[in-house]
């Protein structure tokens, strides 16, 4: 082994040199968070709002809550309806945020039941019939938005087919729609768990694991989230797939109209639909308890609402807000939707959720 | 004595800074939900936790767990293997681009592999009469392609350098290829193969995203069960138990793994990485093929990304890209608040400053567990701590994310709302790929270099220099590479430790996916193509970054 001491020495030295300026660099050039510009809004002028993953909204509107109350929005995507519920459950004697949007009707129960939610009842109220059935529970939460979960179709590739689309529960098990159908698992998609509780409301205690049976004896194919179901194996979705049945929302269709064209290609079934309600509440414990009633109470007004639709692709609460021109052309909403009490499914959704797991991994 | 007592005290004080980090940001968190589970309503009951166990459900998801991570870490190494060699050893064109082409896998997101994976198994895929959808074979292929980089980056550090006079002699002495193979090349490079298949077992046991996705949810690992028990359950005490679980196993492998490594890790001789790569010969052919084969496995759901994103509507076009710059038209239509590029800015920030935490804590550790204990309990506390910097990556990331914020909660851990969590975070998942990367470099050289410069009256950091640096250089910018890729793509902890107005470019393309319209899943493809070809290109220029006569022995 050779060993060239001051050859090396003279690299290390480049070595050395080089690193150093790399480093020097990248921070000089603001490649870093030292960089960027660091809000710092004291406690009392900011509320902090626990949200699930979807959340969206115009810098705009947040803004003009800014200059109406004061108080900056800082937003916490906590996952989804589900895991933004139990990490409140979890963090209650040191809650992550002042308030919660997002908590929606198949988990507001165990929320009300652990005491993370603290009354607030907002100055103007809106969607009367959206508040939970459950009297304590509706004194906690305020309604803001919902999205009806049905069935789509694509209407093109039935045309095609000359088969005429289904537009019931009943039809899914239907050997004429045989290995069509594709939706999300209840267990990990909160869509999943809004189609699972309206077959229940459908069929009832007795009737829904003989009718999941005989959907998946039918070739229900079961994925684990929505986007998969719905941009892999829906015929219509973005990646071509095989089923041209697929569990979404009720708003989906608009996005279906063609570069070019008025009407979609898809529809949603609107007779096999289940009504998700998303509410929000301030946080038992929270820093800044009248900011984040502020902000309840903002979101129930025009400016909020009808932002909502296009940032979050769910209906306003307020009935009297007007709907964007495709939304108020291709996504109406359900007359009738299969649904639970949210004590109801509280009460079983564990349960409920063991069984259709036994059924579907067979 | 005095100098031995205050060689300890360095290290000790060397390993301090990441012990601390670990201690905060992994050992405190993982903990305090272990507490919740195993105390119920105020009570302690590990009987109740105990009971879990004894489900046969969580035998099945062990079982389960246990072999298809076993089986997709093998068929890893028996790909990955010939692929470095070919890469690393032989004189290919391309072969640099190659190596960073190889990376790009393990940057994508999850969400997005899983769907350009299902693309081409689902029955009407191109792929499809494979017969493949939702079946472990699935499973299994999607755990290889993402860890072929982890095998051929780890070894090829140590490879390049592998002194090739020695097989030459077992050759000239009439060795067959396969012998030399055998008893020369593996022993030799047994510390990284090793330390490779630890790392690809542990990513592979904790994969989540994946199995949930291509096993449409007929199939359940550890790592899923606990995350629907917490996030969907709130089953705390179940989970509990399967964390425990998991802790268990991942001891029981690294213990495993530090004993193969520690009866052959050796000081090998070296040689400049120029001097080593040959020409490829007709002999080379199997190997050749295999590397083809790998890099066609690898390409071809890369390429349903591309096509998929390149498609608008019936036609061909970059309308996807150009989408990407701009918060107007599809960008607003999707519903993002920045345009795909300010979240790629964001994501670069993000990455740097996890880089330099990652490299600063792995440096410190790696030079720490690369020394050689005098006495046998010196030994064996320097393996420990080699191990326990491995358990970030075998333990579930929810219990993790779910114990950040139930134990980083009040003064003075009060981190949950700091911007500093997500660098944090992604440098605690890059670490212990550094460390593995850097540690088997640094315990291939021979102690005597730095007996020798210590005795000619070189300072402790004066040996690091000219002893250490010169061989570690490479491999110190393949970890920085590495660690930066990991960044980059991290997607798990960032989620929800990221602010919605400064969202990384991996939480963008995730909100992509989930919109409907073909518009927004264009953008994602496209997003994803972006994100990949950034990575590749910082590790293409991040390793050219070298200086010629460093190395050069």
């Amino acid at each position: 082994m050779r060993f060239h001491a001051p050859r090396q020495r003279a690299a290390v030295r480049t070595v050395t040199a080089v690193a150093a300026a790399t480093v020097l660099l990248a921070v000089l050039a603001g490649c870093s968070l030292g960089g960027g510009e660091e809000e710092s809004t004291p406690g009392s002028q900011r509320v902090v709002v626990a949200t699930h993953g979807s959340w969206n909204m115009d810098r705009a509107v947040l803004r003009a809550f800014t200059e109406e109350t004061g108080y900056r929005v800082q937003v916490k995507p906590a996952g989804d309806a589900g895991e933004l519920t139990n990490k409140l459950v979890l963090t209650k004697n040191s809650p992550i945020a002042d308030m919660v949007y997002g908590i929606d009707n198949t988990f507001v129960s165990r929320a009300a039941e652990e005491g993370v939610l603290a009354p607030h009842e907002p100055a103007d109220a809106i969607g009367a019939e959206l508040e939970p059935q459950d009297a304590e529970v509706a004194e906690l939460v305020t309604p803001v938005d919902f999205s009806d979960v049905c069935l789509n179709v694509d209407d093109t590739w039935f045309a095609e087919e000359g088969l005429e689309p289904p537009s019931t529960y009943d039809d899914l098990a239907d050997p004429r729609y045989e290995d069509l159908f594709v939706t999300p698992a209840p267990s990990t998609s909160s869509p999943g768990l809004a189609f699972l509780v309206g077959t229940i409301a459908r069929y009832g205690d007795d009737g829904w694991e003989d009718y999941w049976q005989r959907l998946l004896d039918n070739g229900a194919k079961i994925t684990s989230g929505w986007s998969d179901a719905y941009q892999v194996d829906f015929t219509a979705g973005g990646g071509g797939g095989d089923r041209p049945i697929v569990l979404s929302y009720a708003s989906s269709p608009p996005f279906t109209v063609p570069e070019g064209g008025s009407e979609p290609t898809t529809s949603a079934l609107l007779d096999t639909c289940t009504r998700q309600v998303e509410y929000a509440a301030v946080l038992e414990g929270a820093e800044n308890p009248e900011g984040a009633q502020a902000f309840i109470d903002f979101m129930t007004t025009q400016r909020f609402q009808e932002a909502l639709p296009e940032n979050m692709y769910v209906y306003p609460a307020d009935a009297d807000v007007e709907l964007p021109e495709e939304w108020a052309a291709h996504a109406p909403t359900a007359e009738q939707t299969w649904d639970l009490s949210e004590s109801t499914v509280a009460e079983n959704r564990d349960v409920w959720l063991q069984a259709w797991a036994d059924l579907a991994q067979q | 004595m005095s100098g031995r007592w205050r060689g300890r005290a360095g290290v000790a004080a060397l390993a301090a800074v990441p012990l601390l980090a670990l201690t905060v940001f992994f050992a405190l968190p993982v903990a305090g939900m272990l507490a919740r589970g195993f105390w119920v309503d105020g009570e302690f009951d590990p009987l109740g936790v105990l009971e879990v166990l004894s489900r046969s459900r969580v035998h099945r998801v062990l079982w389960f767990t246990v072999w298809s991570a076993g089986l997709a870490t093998l068929v890893t190494l028996l790909l990955g293997l010939p692929v470095t060699f070919a890469l690393y050893r032989l004189r290919l064109p391309g072969g640099r681009a190659l190596r960073a082409f190889l990376v790009m896998p393990f940057v994508l997101p999850t969400v997005v592999v899983g769907v350009a994976f299902r693309t081409l198994l689902t029955p009407s895929g191109p792929l499809g009469f494979l017969g493949l959808d939702g079946t472990p074979a699935a499973i299994v292929a999607a755990m290889v392609f993402f860890n072929l980089a982890v095998v051929v980056r780890t070894v090829g550090g140590l490879w390049e350098h592998l002194d090739p006079r020695r097989e030459q002699a077992a050759a000239a002495l009439g060795a067959t290829p396969w012998q030399v193979l055998r008893t020369v090349t593996l022993p030799a490079l047994a510390p990284a193969v090793v330390a490779a298949a630890s790392v690809v077992f542990l990513f592979c046991a904790t994969a989540f995203g994946i199995v949930l996705t291509l096993g449409g949810l007929r199939y359940a690992t550890v790592e899923t069960e606990i995350y629907l028990l917490t996030t969907q359950f709130l089953d705390l005490q179940a989970a509990a138990a399967l964390s425990i679980l998991q802790l268990l196993v991942v001891t029981l492998l690294l213990y495993a793994a530090h004993r193969t490594r520690s009866r052959r890790e050796h000081a090998v001789e070296r040689a400049s990485a120029s001097s080593v790569a040959r020409r490829a010969r007709r002999g080379d052919l199997p190997v050749l093929v295999v590397t083809g084969a790998a890099v066609a496995f690898v390409a071809t759901p890369l390429l349903t990304l591309v096509l998929g994103s390149l498609r608008v509507g019936d036609a061909w076009g970059l309308d996807h890209y150009r989408a990407l710059g701009s918060a107007e038209g599809a960008s607003a239509r999707a519903g993002l608040l920045v345009p795909v590029t300010e979240a790629l800015a964001n994501s670069w920030r993000v990455a740097v400053d996890a880089t330099l935490i990652a490299m600063t804590l792995g440096l410190l550790v790696a030079v720490v567990v690369s020394r050689r204990g005098r006495t046998p309990a010196e030994r064996r506390t320097l393996a420990v701590l080699d191990s326990v910097f491995m358990l970030p990556l075998g333990v579930s990331a929810v219990t993790l994310g779910f114990g950040f914020l139930v134990t980083l909660d009040r003064p003075p851990l009060d981190l949950r709302t700091s911007p500093i969590l997500v660098p944090i975070a992604q440098a605690m998942v890059a670490l212990p790929l550094v460390v593995r990367t850097l540690t088997p470099v640094l315990r291939s050289i021979e102690p005597r270099q730095r007996q020798v410069a210590a005795s000619l009256g070189a300072a402790p950091w004066r040996v690091l220099a000219t002893v250490d640096l010169p061989v570690a250089w490479r491999p110190l910018l393949a970890a920085t590479g590495f660690a930066f890729a990991v960044s980059l793509g991290e997607f798990g902890a960032t989620s929800f430790l990221a602010r919605p107005d400064r969202p990384t470019l991996p939480v963008v393309i995730y909100q992509l996916v989930s919109r409907p319209g073909a518009d927004s899943f264009g953008m994602a493809l496209a997003a994803s193509v972006v994100l990949g070809v950034v990575t590749v290109t910082v590790l293409a220029v991040v390793e050219r970054l070298r200086v010629g006569s460093v190395g050069g022995f």
